[in-house]
């Protein structure tokens, strides 16, 4: 069992925040996501898209300030368990709770601060009869383990930068690719697309447009996908079948926890420290909400901050804590790193 | 000069909701749904980026033609039928009075 101070349920950019400053008040922390990177919308939904409206930055990619978030808070050392879902939250006592994942990892904390914005990002499945009943079994709609088409027969749906990005990456993996779309025009990076199509001049992949999966076929695994294109159907046989319709952010099991739940968001005190109805869980970020509430990266850093000063006072209530400035005390990782502000030079002039 | 236009909105579970859109707030339909609590989640915040409000359109109002980034979601959505459109992407116009929709399942 991981053990920790906060357990932090969502790794977008509000509880990367907060493991900076829990950091600061030496509080450790771990973080779940049931994405494989970290990073939350940024990372997910528009990673090379701008944004204006962070203080001190004037334009920032979303992807650059995940990347700045994780160099951030790495002297705090924080722990991952990406491409998990937590589904189970027990408080076992006052100031303990055992968290688990769907894929049964647990994790034991004092404190719980729920980052988990709107949701947990779950695939979009496309409309086909039977899709659930292949999946895990030839279907796959997030690549977790490239590796694992080494060899085989692979057909992906998709329009967008990642059915692009794996079509290139597993090229030359797969013993056979088809690329499969419902339009003959891609949105994508320029340059993926222009891979692609250099790919398919030269007959290392298949491009199938305008055309979609029609259905699919197997016994205990997938075995063929019949693809319609302009009302001619074909079968393709195939070991998987990978369709990139994007994520989609859904509340999910947090909606069972027994908190306090309105319109989608948890409700959380905000004039003290955004915690929820059950003490020592907190919400922090998109997934609270209370009157005012901005669902704001901004929001997201501010409320981060005040919740560890209270998960503090939780975790050592005999302990006094002080505001200190980073500038006057510097940073001191737990990884032994040391970041601090120069001594000034005092020096006679003569 | 009337500042507002009418709209006639089906939520996704079937429910009709007159709402009075105001036409100097630059709105799209998405975020006149968000207003009004119409069960719109708006996800990508209007970028065609993620069709949580893609709608059906009932009327016959002539409307501005689609851009390519609508296109390309529309192509990657699911539930899409000919006369499916983002939200997001629709402005709320005085041209669009009295427009009718249905929200499309997500
Ligand atoms: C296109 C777009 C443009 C935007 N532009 C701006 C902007 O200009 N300025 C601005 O301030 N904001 C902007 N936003 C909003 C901003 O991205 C969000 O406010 C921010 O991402 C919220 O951060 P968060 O960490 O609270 O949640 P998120 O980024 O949503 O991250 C939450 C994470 O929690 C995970 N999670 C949830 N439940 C579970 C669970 N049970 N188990 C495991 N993991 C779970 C999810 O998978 C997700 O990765 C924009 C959003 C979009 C989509």
């Amino acid at each position: 069992m991981i053990k920790t101070d906060i357990l932090i349920i969502g790794a977008g950019p509000t509880g990367l925040f907060t493991v900076f400053e829990a950091g600061l008040l030496k509080l450790k922390c771990h973080l779940i996501d049931s994405l494989p990177v970290p990073g939350g919308q940024c990372s997910e939904i528009y990673p090379k898209k701008p944004i204006y409206d962070i203080p001190s930055q004037p334009e920032i990619l979303a992807g650059d300030l995940v990347d700045k978030l994780l160099e951030q808070i790495r002297p705090f050392n924080p722990t991952y368990t990406l491409g998990e879902k937590v589904l189970k939250m027990d408080k076992i006592s006052e100031n303990q709770f055992i968290t688990t994942t769907n894929k049964g990892t647990k994790v034991k904390s004092s404190i719980i601060a729920i980052a988990g914005g709107l949701g947990c990002f779950e695939p979009r499945k496309p409309l086909i009869d039977n899709i659930e009943n292949y999946e895990g079994k030839g279907i796959d709609y997030i690549i977790k383990d490239p590796e694992k088409y080494n060899d085989k027969k692979v057909v992906i749906a998709g329009g967008g930068d990642s059915a692009l990005d794996w079509t290139i990456f597993l090229s030359d993996k797969a013993r056979s690719l088809t690329l499969v779309h419902r339009r003959n025009e891609f949105r994508g990076a320029f340059d993926s697309v222009e891979k692609v199509q250099t790919l398919k001049n030269k007959g290392v992949i298949d491009v199938i447009t305008p055309a979609e999966i029609n259905s699919i076929k197997g016994d205990n695994k997938l075995k063929e996908v019949l693809i319609q294109k302009e009302g001619v159907f074909k079968n393709v046989e195939t070991d998987y079948f990978i369709p990139l319709f994007g994520l989609t952010p859904k509340l999910g099991p947090l909606s069972d926890w027994g908190l306090e739940i309105e319109n989608n968001s948890i409700k959380v005190n905000n004039s003290l420290d955004y915690q929820t109805n059950i003490p020592g869980v907190y919400a922090i970020g998109d997934i609270n909400t209370y009157p005012g509430k901005l669902k704001l990266i901004l929001c997201g850093f501010h409320e981060a901050t005040l919740m560890c000063q209270s998960a503090f006072k939780r975790i050592h209530p005999n302990k006094k804590n002080v505001l200190k400035y980073t500038t006057v005390t510097g940073i001191h990782g737990f990884d032994g790193s040391k970041k601090e502000s120069p001594k000034s030079t005092i020096k006679a002039i003569k | 000069m009337n500042k507002d236009i009418k709209l006639n909105i089906i939520d996704r579970k079937g429910k009709t909701h007159i709402i009075q859109a105001p036409l100097d707030m630059n709105l799209n339909l998405m975020e006149v749904c968000k207003m009004n609590n119409i069960g719109v989640e708006g996800t990508c915040g209007g970028m065609a980026m993620c069709s949580s409000c893609q709608c059906y359109i009932i009327s016959d109002h002539k409307l501005p033609d689609k851009n390519e980034d609508e296109i390309a979601m529309l192509s990657e959505s699911f539930y899409v039928k000919k006369n499916s459109r983002l939200g997001c992407q629709l402005f709320i116009t005085s041209e669009l009075e009295g427009l009718e929709i249905k929200i499309a399942p997500n």
